[in-house]
C-alpha cells in the first residue's frame, strides 16, 4: 500500500513537469508583448525594447525557463510583469473565493444529485426516473451562463431577493457568506448535478442486482437502509471517479460564474492575466490548477480502498 | 464487437448497464433525431430562411424590441437577430463538427501509436496526462487570446483538450484488441506495421469513436459558446451562437432575447447530440460509460 | 481579586462610548466606484492609460494646475518667469507632506520632473531646450532653458496622458523604463498596498495630514479638500453588474456609464445619471503612412472620404444625446477649432466620389488589415462600421479581431500588413490630449518617430515648430488652422466625432467636480 502510494506520488512528477513546458511554450511562441501593455499608448519602439530587456523577456527561452523553474523549487513564482505583485500574493488573495465557492457548489450537487440518482434507480422505469435522466442530460447541454443569468434574472433583478453580484467570505458570517454564495453556486452545480446524479443511478443500478442484495432484501433489510447504506456505499467508487473527473469542470465553470457574479476568484485572475499576457500569473496559475487536478485525482484513487474493501494495493 | 464476449461474462450487470441509458425512455433518441434535423436544416438553408443579411448594419435602428420587420427585434448594431442566429447556428455546428473531427484524427493516430508501440507509449501518456491537468477552458482562452480569434484557433482551441480523451480511449480499445487471437496471427504472419494497425486495429476504434464524437461535437459548440462569452471568441463578422449570447450580455436587461433565443437553439441542439450519442453508444457499445475519464 | 475588574470594567465602557461615538457622528464614510477600467499599472509615468493617471491624481500632487476655465493656477509651487522667458522659478508652498512624513524638497521636484520628461511627448519637447533644472534650496526650482518654449506653463501644468506628478526623490529615480515599487506622493490620498488587488479593487484613504490651498477648487486647481474617509474603486466584469450593484446600493458610483443601460435606470430616483464634464472623448481612426494601400495620399483621401461620422457614433454610443458630429482634430469647443476639411465626414459621406477617387488612384484591390478589439465597451464599434463604410465605396477589407491588448502590442509593429504589421485601427483620446499640436501626438511628423503609422511629414514639424514660436494666443490660431488643413489635406488621421459617457451616481453622492479626470476631492457623501 505505502509503496504503490510513493510510486504514484513520484509518478505526479513527470507530469507537472511536461505542464510546465506546455505552458511555457504557449505563452513564448505565440504573440503578445507584456511591455506595450505596461507602456500604454504612447510608447515608442525604443521604449518598448528597453521595457522588454528590463522584464528579461529579451534572454534565449531555455534561460527564461531555467530561471522560472529555479525560482519555484525556491517557492518563488515570480512577479506580475503588469501590477509588480508577486504572483504568490496574488493567488492568495484570490483562492480563498473560488474554493469556497467550489465547495459550496460540491456539498449541494452530492445533497441533491446522489438522492436524486438512488430514487431514480430505485423507481427505475417510471417516470420519476425519467424526469430525472432529462434533468440530467438537460443539465450538460445548457451553457453555464445561460444558467447564470437565468437565476440572475429572477431572483436579484425581479425578485430582489438576492444581491446581484460580489463576494463576501466565510469570516464575516454565515449569512452574509450565503447571501452572495448561493446563486453562483447554484449556476455551477447545475452540470455537477447532471453529471453526478447520472452517474449514482447508473451505478446503483448495477449494484442494486448483485446477489448481496437480494439476499439483504430478502432478509428483510428496509427499503432506505438498504438503499442508502448497503447499496450506496458499494456504489461509492464509480461516483468518486466521476466527482474527481468533474474537478475539470468545476474549473471551466468557476471562470464563467465568477465572471457573471463578480468575484474576485482565480478564474477571473486567469482570464484577465491571459488579456494581459501576465506571463508568470497565467503560468503560476496554470501550474497550480493542474497540481490541484492531479492531486485531487490521486486522493480519489486511493481513497477507493477506503470505499470498496475489495480493492487492495 | 466485443459485445458478444462481454455478454458472455457478465450477462445480468451488462443488461442492467444497457438499461441505463436514457434512451431506454422509449421515443426519447427519435424526437432528439427529428429536433436536430429540424436545427440542421434551419442552420443548412438559413440564407433562404433569413429575413435579413445578417451583416447588414444600421446602427440608427439598434436595440430595437421584436417587431413585423425584425421578428427578434436588432442587436447593437442595428443588425437582424433573426436573420444572425439562424446563420449563427451553421458556424456553430460548423465548429463542432470541425473540432470532432480533427480530435478524433489525432486522437485516433496517437492512439493507436501508443497502444501498439510499447517505448512510445510511456512518454505519449505523460504528455497526455499533462494536456489533462491543464484545465481546458483556460487553455482554450489562451490559445484564443494568444493567436487571434479566427475560426481556426477557436477550433484548435477546442481540439487540443479533447484530444487526451480519445487518446486514452483509443489506446485501451488497441491495448485488448492487440491481443486477439487474429491480431496474434497478423503478426506471425508477418503483415506490416500499418497493415495490422490500419486493417486490424482501426475497425475496432470506430464504435467508441462514433460515439464520443458525438460528444465531442456537443461539447465544442458548447465550448464556443463559453469562450466567445469569455471575450476569447470570433469577430462578430460571423456570427456564431456564442458570440451573439456574448454580445447580448450588455443588454440582458433590455432585450434578454438575445441571450436566450440563441441559447434556446443552441441548447435544443445539444441536448439533441447528447441523446443520439447515448443511443449510439446504447446500440454501438453498451460498456461505455460517458466521458471516462 | 478587585482591582483588575474595575479596570476592566472601565476599560469595557470606555470602548462601548467609543463604539458609539464610532457608530454616529464620527461613521467613516466610504465611497465605493467602479471606474472605466480596471487598475493594474501603478505608475502613472510609465504608462498613458487613463485610469492609471486617475490613480495619480489621487496620491499625488502637481506643481501648478489647470483651472476650470483652462488657466494655469500654482498648486504646489508659485512660478515666475523671467523677462527674456528662459528661466523659470518655482516656490513650494508651506506643509507639503509626502504620506510618508517627509517633506517635499526641491529635490524631489527636479527628480520627479526629469522622469517625466524622459516619457511625457511635451515633456520631452521641453527637455530639447532645457539647459538644467536645480534645486538651490529645500523650497526652490530653477529651470533653465535654452531658449523660449512658448507653451512651456501649459505644458508643466496641463491635465493630459501623463501629468509631471512629484514624488520623493527616491522614487523618482527609478529609471523611466522600469514601474515604480513604491507609492507615496504628497496629494490628498493615501494609496493603501495591503488592499491593492489588481483586478479587483484598489483603496484610498483620505491624507489627514494634506494642507488644501485656501483658493475654493476649480477643475485640477485650488484647495483639494477631502470630505470622506476612504474611497474604494473596484473593478466589474461588466457594465450590467455594475448597474445591478449601483441600484442595489453596493457601489455609489459608476464613472461611465453605457449609455445603452440608462433605461434601467430611469424611474430610480435613488441615481442620478448626468454628464460629468463638458468635454468628452474623440474617437479616431490612423492609417499605416509606411505600406499600401495607405501609403498612397490619394487612397489615404479616399478612405477619409468613404466615412460618415454620425453610424459611427450611433454604434458607439446609442443616444444622440452622448455624441455630436465634428470635425476639428482640435475638438469642438476649444480655443483651436477648426472644421476645414471635414464636409463629408460630418455627413453622409461621399461613397461614390471615394470610388471615384480610388480608381483615379489605381488602387488595386491591396486588402486594409483593420485591427478591430474584441474587448473595451469604447472601442468594439468603430472598426465594425468603419469596415463596412470602407466596403461600400470599393475598398477590400480584411478586418482582424484581437483584444485590446494585442492591438496595443501590434500597433508597434512596423512590419507590412501580411507580416504582422497592419493598415488601420481606432482608438479614443481625451479632448483635453489632442486640444493643442503640442499634446495632439497624431500629428507628429517626424517619421519613425512618430506616433504609430509613423507619418513622415516635415511640412506638419515644419508647422508645429511655428505654433510653439508663436508668441500670442491670435498667431497660435492662425498655426493651428493651418495645421488643421494640412492634416485633413494628407489625412493624418481621420477624426470621428466626439462622445461623452454619462456617470451614474447614487444621489448620497453630491458635490461632485465637474472635471474630466474623476477627481475625488471636494464630494461629499450624506448617510442614509
Amino acid at each position: 500500500m505505502l509503496t504503490y502510494i510513493l510510486k504514484r506520488i513520484l509518478s505526479v512528477i513527470p507530469v507537472l513537469f511536461l505542464v510546465s513546458v506546455f505552458v511555457f511554450l504557449m505563452l513564448r511562441l505565440t504573440p503578445g508583448d507584456p511591455a506595450a501593455i505596461l507602456a500604454g499608448d504612447n510608447a515608442t519602439p525604443e521604449t518598448l525594447e528597453r521595457i522588454r530587456d528590463a522584464m528579461g523577456l529579451n534572454e534565449p527561452l531555455l534561460t527564461q525557463y531555467v530561471k522560472w523553474i529555479g525560482g519555484i523549487l525556491h517557492g518563488d513564482f515570480g512577479t506580475s510583469l503588469i501590477s509588480s505583485v508577486p504572483v504568490l500574493d496574488l493567488v492568495s488573495q484570490r483562492v480563498g473565493p473560488s474554493i469556497s465557492l467550489a465547495v459550496l457548489t460540491i456539498i449541494i450537487a452530492i445533497c441533491v444529485a446522489i438522492p436524486m440518482g438512488v430514487i431514480a434507480a430505485w423507481k427505475h422505469r417510471t417516470w420519476v426516473d425519467y424526469l430525472v435522466m432529462s434533468f440530467s442530460v438537460l443539465g450538460f447541454s445548457v451553457p453555464v451562463f445561460l444558467v447564470g443569468y437565468v437565476l440572475l434574472l429572477i431572483f436579484s433583478v425581479k425578485l430582489g431577493w438576492l444581491p446581484p453580484q460580489g463576494f463576501k467570505p466565510l469570516s464575516a458570517g454565515i449569512a452574509p457568506f450565503m447571501e452572495r454564495a448561493i446563486l453562483p453556486a447554484l449556476t455551477l452545480a447545475s452540470i455537477y448535478i447532471a453529471l453526478i446524479a447520472r452517474m449514482t443511478r447508473a451505478a446503483m443500478l448495477d449494484v442494486l442486482n448483485e446477489d448481496y442484495i437480494r439476499t439483504a432484501r430478502a432478509k428483510g433489510v428496509g427499503d432506505r437502509r438498504l438503499l442508502f447504506v448497503h447499496a450506496l456505499k458499494n456504489a461509492a467508487v464509480p461516483i468518486a471517479t466521476i466527482v474527481g473527473a468533474g474537478f475539470a469542470l468545476l474549473i471551466s465553470g468557476v471562470v464563467v460564474t465568477e465572471t457573471i457574479f463578480n468575484i474576485p476568484g482565480i478564474g477571473r485572475l486567469t482570464v484577465d492575466a491571459v488579456l494581459a499576457r501576465d506571463y508568470p500569473v497565467i503560468q503560476a496559475l496554470i501550474l497550480l490548477t493542474a497540481t490541484l487536478y492531479v492531486a485531487v485525482n490521486l486522493l480519489i484513487d486511493l481513497s477507493y480502498s477506503l470505499f470498496d474493501p475489495r480493492i487492495r494495493y | 464487437m466485443n459485445t458478444s464476449r462481454s455478454a458472455a461474462d457478465k450477462p445480468l450487470t451488462l443488461r442492467l448497464l444497457s438499461q441505463i441509458s436514457p434512451s431506454h425512455t422509449g421515443f426519447g433518441p427519435f424526437i432528439a433525431a427529428i429536433m436536430l434535423l429540424a436545427v440542421v436544416l434551419v442552420t443548412i438553408f438559413s440564407p433562404w430562411i433569413a429575413t435579413h443579411d445578417p451583416l447588414a448594419m444600421d446602427p440608427l435602428m439598434r436595440l430595437k424590441p421584436p417587431s413585423e420587420e425584425h421578428i427578434l427585434g436588432t442587436d447593437g448594431f442595428g443588425r437582424d437577430l433573426f436573420s444572425r442566429m439562424v446563420l449563427g447556428g451553421r458556424i456553430s455546428l460548423l465548429i463542432g463538427l470541425c473540432a470532432a473531427v480533427v480530435a478524433l484524427g489525432f486522437g485516433i493516430l496517437i492512439g493507436l501509436v501508443a497502444g501498439y508501440f510499447r517505448i512510445a507509449d510511456a512518454i505519449i501518456m505523460r504528455a497526455m496526462d499533462a494536456l489533462m491537468a491543464m484545465p481546458s477552458i483556460l487553455i482554450a482562452i489562451a490559445l484564443v487570446a494568444l493567436n487571434g480569434p479566427s475560426i481556426g484557433s477557436v477550433i484548435m482551441a477546442i481540439t487540443i483538450p479533447e484530444v487526451p480523451r480519445v487518446v486514452r480511449l483509443v489506446r485501451s480499445v488497441v491495448l485488448t484488441a492487440r491481443e486477439e487471437p487474429y491480431v496474434e496471427a497478423a503478426l506471425a504472419l508477418g503483415s506490416s506495421t500499418p497493415k495490422i494497425l490500419f486493417q486490424h486495429l482501426l475497425p475496432n476504434t470506430m464504435a467508441p469513436m462514433i460515439v464520443q464524437g458525438t460528444y465531442i461535437v456537443a461539447s465544442a459548440i458548447l465550448t464556443e459558446a463559453l469562450l466567445s462569452f469569455l471575450g476569447a471568441g470570433i469577430s462578430t463578422e460571423i456570427p456564431t451562437w456564442g458570440n451573439i449570447m456574448a454580445e447580448g450580455r450588455q443588454y440582458f436587461r433590455i432585450n434578454p432575447g438575445i441571450i436566450l433565443w440563441p441559447g434556446l437553439l443552441l441548447t435544443i441542439c445539444v441536448l439533441s447530440i447528447n441523446l443520439i450519442g447515448d443511443a449510439a453508444r446504447d446500440a454501438l457499445d453498451p460498456r461505455m460509460k460517458k466521458r471516462e475519464a | 481579586m478587585n482591582r483588575p475588574l474595575t479596570i476592566s470594567l472601565k476599560t469595557g465602557v470606555f470602548a462601548s462610548v467609543l463604539a458609539l461615538a464610532a457608530g454616529g457622528a464620527l461613521a467613516e464614510t466610504t465611497v465605493t466606484a467602479v471606474m472605466h477600467s480596471d487598475l493594474r499599472v501603478l505608475d502613472p509615468i510609465i504608462t498613458t492609460a487613463h485610469i492609471t493617471r486617475d490613480h495619480g491624481y489621487m496620491i499625488y500632487d502637481v506643481l501648478l494646475a489647470e483651472d476650470a476655465q483652462f488657466n494655469i493656477q500654482p498648486q504646489m509651487a508659485e512660478v515666475a518667469a523671467s523677462d527674456d522667458g528662459l528661466t523659470y522659478t518655482f516656490t513650494l508652498r508651506e506643509g507639503l507632506k509626502f504620506h510618508d512624513g517627509a517633506p517635499v524638497t526641491g529635490e524631489d521636484v527636479v527628480a520627479s520632473l526629469q522622469r517625466w520628461g524622459k516619457r511625457d511627448t511635451g515633456g520631452q519637447m521641453i527637455m530639447d531646450v532645457t539647459e538644467s533644472i536645480e534645486a538651490p534650496d529645500e523650497k526652490t526650482i530653477v529651470w533653465k532653458l535654452k531658449e523660449p518654449f512658448g507653451p512651456f506653463l501649459a505644458t508643466v501644468g496641463k491635465q493630459s496622458g501623463v501629468p509631471p506628478f512629484i514624488m520623493p526623490k527616491r522614487i523618482a529615480e527609478t529609471p523611466a523604463d522600469q514601474a515604480i515599487q513604491e507609492h507615496i506622493g504628497s496629494g490628498p490620498f493615501k494609496f493603501v498596498p495591503e488592499e491593492f488587488q489588481p483586478g479587483v479593487g484598489v483603496t484610498y484613504t483620505k491624507n489627514e495630514d494634506y494642507v488644501p490651498r485656501s483658493e475654493p477648487a476649480s477643475g485640477y486647481a485650488g484647495g483639494k479638500v477631502v470630505n470622506v474617509d476612504k474611497v474604494q474603486w473596484v473593478t466589474m466584469s461588466d457594465s450590467q453588474t455594475a448597474v445591478n450593484a449601483l441600484q442595489s446600493g453596493d457601489i455609489d458610483l459608476i464613472e461611465s456609464m453605457p449609455v445603452d443601460l440608462i433605461p434601467l435606470l430611469e424611474g430610480d430616483d435613488t441615481v442620478v445619471v448626468e454628464k460629468r464634464a463638458e468635454y468628452g472623448f474623440q474617437t479616431m481612426g490612423r492609417m499605416n503612412f509606411k505600406y499600401p494601400p495607405f501609403d498612397n495620399p490619394q487612397i489615404r483621401k479616399a478612405a477619409l472620404m468613404a466615412m460618415s461620422q454620425e453610424p459611427v457614433l450611433a454604434a458607439l454610443t446609442g443616444s444622440p444625446e452622448y455624441y455630436k458630429v465634428c470635425g476639428a482634430i482640435f475638438g469642438c469647443g476649444t480655443p483651436f477649432e477648426n472644421t476645414t476639411g471635414t464636409e463629408t465626414l460630418v455627413a453622409k459621406g461621399d461613397p461614390a466620389g471615394a470610388k471615384k477617387l480610388l480608381e483615379e488612384a489605381g488602387y488595386d484591390g491591396t486588402p486594409v488589415v483593420l485591427m478591430q478589439p474584441t474587448d473595451g465597451p469604447t472601442l468594439k464599434a468603430q472598426p465594425v462600421v468603419a469596415a463596412q463604410q470602407l466596403r461600400d465605396a470599393g475598398f477590400t477589407v480584411d478586418m482582424q479581431p484581437m483584444d485590446w491588448q494585442t492591438l496595443v502590442t501590434r500597433r508597434a509593429s512596423m512590419d507590412p500588413p501580411a507580416q504582422g504589421g497592419w493598415n488601420m485601427f481606432f482608438t479614443n483620446w481625451q479632448i483635453s490630449e489632442i486640444a493643442s499640436p503640442i499634446n495632439n501626438v497624431m500629428l507628429n511628423g517626424r517619421g519613425d518617430q512618430a506616433w504609430f503609422g509613423w507619418p513622415d511629414d516635415p511640412e506638419m514639424e515644419k508647422l508645429r515648430q511655428e505654433f510653439i514660436d508663436a508668441k500670442t494666443p491670435e498667431e497660435q490660431k492662425a498655426v493651428t488652422d493651418k495645421i488643421q488643413a494640412h492634416a485633413i489635406g494628407v489625412v493624418n488621421y481621420v477624426p470621428l466625432g466626439e462622445y461623452n459617457f454619462p456617470q451614474a451616481r447614487r444621489a448620497v453622492l453630491t458635490d461632485m467636480a465637474p472635471t474630466a479626470v474623476p477627481v475625488f476631492w471636494g464630494l461629499k457623501k450624506t448617510e442614509e
